[in-house]
């Protein structure tokens, strides 16, 4: 059995006017420890598809198994990084990365000292009486890994989290999110729009067509890029046939579309 | 190089000169003004260019103000109304951000409310003062109900919509760490409206004198309010002038303090 099954997810939106389907058919597995990217055009569901496995947003129908229970946010399953950091303002960084352990009530000298500890690591110190205003970008989305995996969750959902970065601190993060997550030996689902991003960091790749969503093609990634780190896997001699591949299948996504 | 540093320090030295003279130039001139209007209201009622039974003058006002100050009954009616408002005040953005609270809280009961908060925001809240009097007794509570009735429902409203407009992004980082609907409105709702919160603050302490002169001139036998209508019916219009004068020292006064705890509250 999977870790996480992901089984016939149908999800319409609906309004007064309308009754849009966002998402039909979905079904995918994931296996411990592995990183899988969901790549598609705008528009096409890939929030929303993370929003329901991480719970946040019951599918119209459908089921999401993780080790075989459902989901839910209330047992810490999920960890869940989101385009900007949204870290809070008014709390300093400590605040901020202890809120996770704080809200679930596991708060005590341990998880705080693993979680100071993760910042650290992380390659931020002396930051912990700062307000977020006070670091840059690139800074407060590594402290939103660290607010995101003080609570040990067991799939981490990212949802564009290198989006809002300029291109050198994104492909410094990329690097530092990978290794953290061997190390820790994390699954992840990453969500994004950026082709080379998906090949150089998962595993697995889903193409998603648009309206409604469904899994288009699914691209398993050689293991000799897998091994090595997203900026070395981003200049490897095997990376530009996988990308143009991907490419082409997304040309011609888009043209169907039209 | 050092020529250069040399060089950039005269000029911040320079543009620190000219800050010091822009504000010594608005100072002079906010002096001016004070000194020129209360020096032509003297003179003109002095000169009987003006009547003085009615517009009084700096002078006389400054001498009952002195005897008022000796006699103690100033301090006494300044510190009813003071009180009044304050309570008011803090009554008011209390109870408006509770209801504002509660409207989040239920969106049904938000949706069901909508239309009396329209109407009851549309009121002329000073109106309720005859039933406030008859219902609450006259005195402190018909009072300082008006000073607090004044704010409630604008309060809720410009606080709710605050609520609502807090990016939901906040909330949906919590809910990722399991939290409660209580846990969010604390940890995101609450404290990413201060800032509204503390400026309906501000615009309340001015409702809030609204509502206590008003209420002061409808029952009172004592306050600031009282005094006004009392030197109005006797026809002592240098009482009602002090009584204006003192409002507007302590309103400012009230106001500066709200703006201090807005920076104290207010870190970013």
């Amino acid at each position: 059995m999977s870790f996480l099954t992901v089984q016939d997810i149908h999800h319409t939106y609906f309004t007064k006017d309308t009754a849009a389907t966002a998402l039909s058919n979905i079904s995918l597995k994931v296996e411990e420890g592995e990183f899988v990217s969901i790549l598609g055009p705008s528009g096409c569901g890939k929030t929303t598809l993370l929003s329901i496995i991480s719970s946040l947003l019951k599918p119209t129908t459908g089921t999401v198994l993780l080790e075989n229970k459902p989901i839910s946010t209330a047992k810490n399953d999920i960890g869940y990084m989101l385009q900007q950091d949204y870290l809070f303002p008014w709390k300093t960084i400590e605040e901020n990365i202890l809120l996770g352990l704080k809200l679930s009530k596991q708060l005590n000298e341990k998880t705080k000292s693993a979680a100071l500890g993760l910042l650290k690591q992380i390659g931020l110190t002396g930051v912990e009486r700062q307000l977020p205003k006070q670091l840059s970008g690139g800074m407060r989305q590594r402290v939103a890994l660290v607010r995101t995996l003080a609570t040990e969750p067991k799939l981490l959902m990212l949802d564009e989290p290198f989006s809002a970065l300029d291109y050198q601190t994104k492909l410094k993060l990329e690097d530092l999110v990978s290794n953290i997550l061997t190390e820790f030996g994390k699954t992840a689902i990453l969500v994004t729009h950026d082709i080379g991003e998906a090949i150089a960091m998962s595993d697995r790749v889903f193409l998603l067509s648009p309206s409604p969503g469904r899994i288009y093609k699914t691209f398993t990634i050689p293991e000799e890029l897998r091994k090595i780190s997203p900026f070395k896997a981003r200049n490897h001699e095997a990376y530009p046939s996988i990308f143009q591949t991907i490419w082409k299948e997304l040309e011609s996504l888009e043209s169907a579309e039209e | 190089m050092n020529q250069q540093k040399n060089r950039v320090e005269l000029l911040h030295k320079n543009y620190i000169h000219s800050l010091k003279i822009e504000r010594w130039r608005v100072r002079f001139y906010q002096a001016v003004i004070f000194i020129v209007f209360f020096s032509s209201w003297e003179l003109s009622s002095q000169k009987q260019w003006i009547d003085p039974l009615i517009f009084s003058s700096p002078s006389k006002i400054w001498h009952l103000f002195l005897n008022k100050i000796q006699d103690g009954s100033l301090l006494t009616h300044t510190g009813v109304t003071m009180t009044e408002t304050i309570v008011g005040f803090i009554l008011g953005t209390l109870l408006g951000t509770i209801l504002a609270a509660v409207l989040w809280w239920s969106p049904l009961l938000q949706k069901i409310l909508d239309p009396y908060l329209v109407i009851l925001n549309a009121m002329p809240k000073v109106a309720l003062g005859p039933i406030l009097i008859v219902a609450l007794s006259p005195g402190y509570p018909s009072i300082i109900a008006m000073g607090a009735i004044i704010s409630i429902i604008i309060t809720t409203i410009v606080v709710y919509t605050s609520f609502k407009e807090v990016d939901p992004n906040y909330v949906k980082v919590l809910r990722t760490f399991g939290a409660s609907r209580f846990q969010c409105f604390k940890e995101a709702i609450l404290p990413a409206s201060f800032p509204t919160i503390i400026s309906t603050l501000k615009v309340n302490v001015g409702l809030s004198w609204v509502g206590v002169i008003v209420g002061e001139f409808l029952v009172s036998s004592r306050g600031l309010g009282y005094m006004i209508i009392y030197g109005f019916q006797v026809f002592n219009f240098t009482l009602v002038f002090l009584s204006l004068l003192v409002i507007a020292v302590i309103a400012t006064i009230m106001y500066q303090l709200v703006e201090l705890l807005e920076k104290k509250l207010i870190k970013e």
